[in-house]
């Protein structure tokens, strides 16, 4: 049986290699859209805030989560946006 | 369907389509043409994940996470909008920031709900298993470094409050180092070496400002044009954060995606150094922008430096068959992209060939003058990357470099000895002319004398970029219609 722990860094390790292979196949071009892309991905935290600010009480978990869930869907809405914003521009030219 | 199937069950697999979500979206990426269909399946990725998580809480009190939820939404919504495309690496630093932060205090918060708050007093360690405990303190520690080490890189782009030029602080290494170990200690005797619940708190909460004030010691004494080394890595960082969170809550979802952005950032970093043709090491704790002022090393005053008028371009312009426009830093603080656009236009109209030579580390940000141009509407076709372009200079009878100079030095590959020998540049001194249009001899950012400016084949175009390209503009409007 593997523990808990090691199941996490089994999966830890061979997505980080998945990450290596897919990315490096991205195009310079695309750097920029590929940086604001992971920025949103990276507001996954998200679903680790959720869990902290679970009841209505004033308290400290409860006040640190709300905010942390606030910057993660910073990041969320954000970098989603502005990513596509930026693509739509890419895309534009073939109209053309 | 009972609780178990549902937290057992249903979200591990919902977690995991969201899993495979994010990395289609990513591959889409490696395609312009499915670029914009791939950040939509990752958004999708995002929506399940919410929404899984929301159905393994069931009911709870919302009120706190819709605050989080609307507040955040509503900031990230009108920051992107808003942003104008020369202003992307700011913008891209700040979201590197709230990443950590985001992690930090959840690494926080956790702490406080699972040990604190409940008032037993034992250990981090004993109540929340110790690869938890461990993890918490990480993700506490990497989260404040990032950041705080990202709003100082915004602040530094934004070169209002803090220079963009690098701050060196006597006993920075120093410093850091105590910094470093003093966060490490503070956050491992919190999660171990403690039952008393105030000083737990109280250690926990100095790891937090210790990891902040670090994040700020690595970022400050770093110069304006390794920035783009250092949103990358921060960018890791980010990444690295959100993996630890994972570690801290058993989830797999957020070490998959944590990974993947450490993954993202990482490689961006080794291309961004390798185009530098420095080590990390040296762009983190080499303070090369000032540290170099060995300008004698560049040969000193420049002579033969001939300058000419925009009609004197225009000219030579209009004799050109194939034209190569190499554009830097300058070109972004000019707000200069539309109007060589429009220039190109001109050019292409006459029948000339018209391409783009992009350095990878032209810019504050990778891919940052690719981005300003396609909001030019310049077609991706004609960006070119260094390799496929630097054969062709030969056969290019005119480069019109716009606000940039180190990435076009000759000195990378003519002088052994110079600061930048190695550096792989853009060899524009092998096309037929090349115009530079800069402000001032001044030097770049690795403060050293460019040859290039000197050459025999060198016009020289001093003013604003953007005037002086309004400037060409006009002078081919005429001609034509002459």
């Amino acid at each position: 049986m593997m523990g808990a722990l090691l199941i996490s860094i089994y999966v830890f390790v061979l997505a980080t290699f998945l990450g290596f292979e897919v990315i490096t196949k991205v195009p310079p071009t695309l750097h920029t859209p590929l940086m604001s892309g992971s920025n949103a991905i990276s507001g996954i935290t998200i679903v680790g805030s959720l869990y902290t600010a679970q009841t209505g009480d004033v308290t400290a978990s409860n006040v640190l989560g709300a905010i942390a869930i606030a910057l993660a869907m910073v990041n969320v809405a954000g970098g989603y946006l502005v990513t596509d914003r930026m693509l739509k521009m890419f895309g534009a030219k073939k109209k053309r | 369907m009972t609780g178990g199937f549902v937290q057992g069950t249903l979200v591990p697999v919902l977690y995991l389509g969201s899993a495979v979500l994010f990395v289609l979206g990513i591959k889409g990426l490696t395609r312009v043409r499915t670029a914009r269909r791939g950040n939509r399946l990752s958004s999708l990725g995002m929506l399940l994940a919410i929404v899984a998580t929301l159905v393994q809480l069931g009911k709870v009190d919302y009120r706190w996470i819709a605050a989080g939820v609307v507040v955040g939404g509503v900031i990230g919504a009108v920051a992107a909008v808003r942003v104008a495309m020369t202003s992307m690496p700011e913008m891209v630093a700040l979201f590197n920031g709230a990443g950590g932060g985001a992690s930090m205090l959840v690494g926080l918060s956790i702490l406080w709900l699972e040990v604190i708050e409940p008032g037993t007093p034992r250990t981090a360690a004993s109540v929340m298993n110790p690869d938890s405990a461990l993890s918490t303190a990480l993700s506490v520690l990497i989260g404040g470094i990032t950041l705080s080490g990202s709003v100082v890189a915004f602040l530094k782009l934004q070169e209002k409050l803090l220079p963009g030029r690098p701050v060196l602080l006597p006993g920075r290494h120093v410093a850091n180092a105590v910094l470093f170990l003093g966060a490490l200690g503070l956050g491992m005797w919190a999660v171990f070496g403690t039952s008393d619940l105030g000083l737990m708190g109280a250690a926990a909460a100095g790891c937090a400002v210790a990891s902040l004030l670090l994040g700020v010691g690595l970022v400050i004494p770093i110069g304006g044009a390794d920035m783009p080394v250092v949103i990358s890595l921060l960018n890791s960082y980010s990444g690295m954060a959100a993996c630890a969170t994972g570690f801290v809550l058993n989830n797999n979802l957020l070490i998959i995606t944590g990974a993947l952005v450490g993954a993202s950032g990482i490689i961006l970093t080794k291309i961004m150094c390798t185009a530098m043709n420095r080590t990390l090491v040296n762009v983190l704790f080499g303070g090369f922008g000032v540290a170099a002022t060995t300008a004698a090393a560049g040969g000193g005053e420049y002579q033969n430096v001939r300058s000419y008028s925009a009609e004197d371009a225009a000219l030579a312009l209009e004799a050109a068959q194939s034209v190569a426009f190499v554009p830097g830093y300058g070109l972004a603080v000019a707000q200069a992209q539309h109007v060589v656009r429009e220039l190109a236009d001109l050019l292409a109209e006459r029948g000339c060939k018209v391409s783009y030579g992009i350095h990878p580390v032209a810019g504050r940000m990778p891919g940052h003058m690719n981005v300003l141009l396609a909001e030019a509407d310049v077609p991706y076709e004609q960006l070119l990357e260094m390799d496929k372009i630097n054969p062709e200079f030969k056969q290019t009878d005119v480069v019109v470099v716009v606000g940039a100079n180190d990435v076009v030095n000759p000195a990378a590959e003519k002088q052994p000895g110079s600061p930048i020998w190695g550096m792989p540049v853009l060899k524009v001194w092998e096309a037929g002319t090349v115009m530079v249009i800069k402000r001032s001899l001044a030097p770049g950012f690795a403060a050293i004398k460019n040859e290039l400016f000197e050459y025999d084949n060198t016009m020289m175009l001093f003013g604003d970029a953007k005037k002086m390209l309004q400037d060409l503009v006009a002078e081919l409007k005429q001609a034509a219609a002459a």
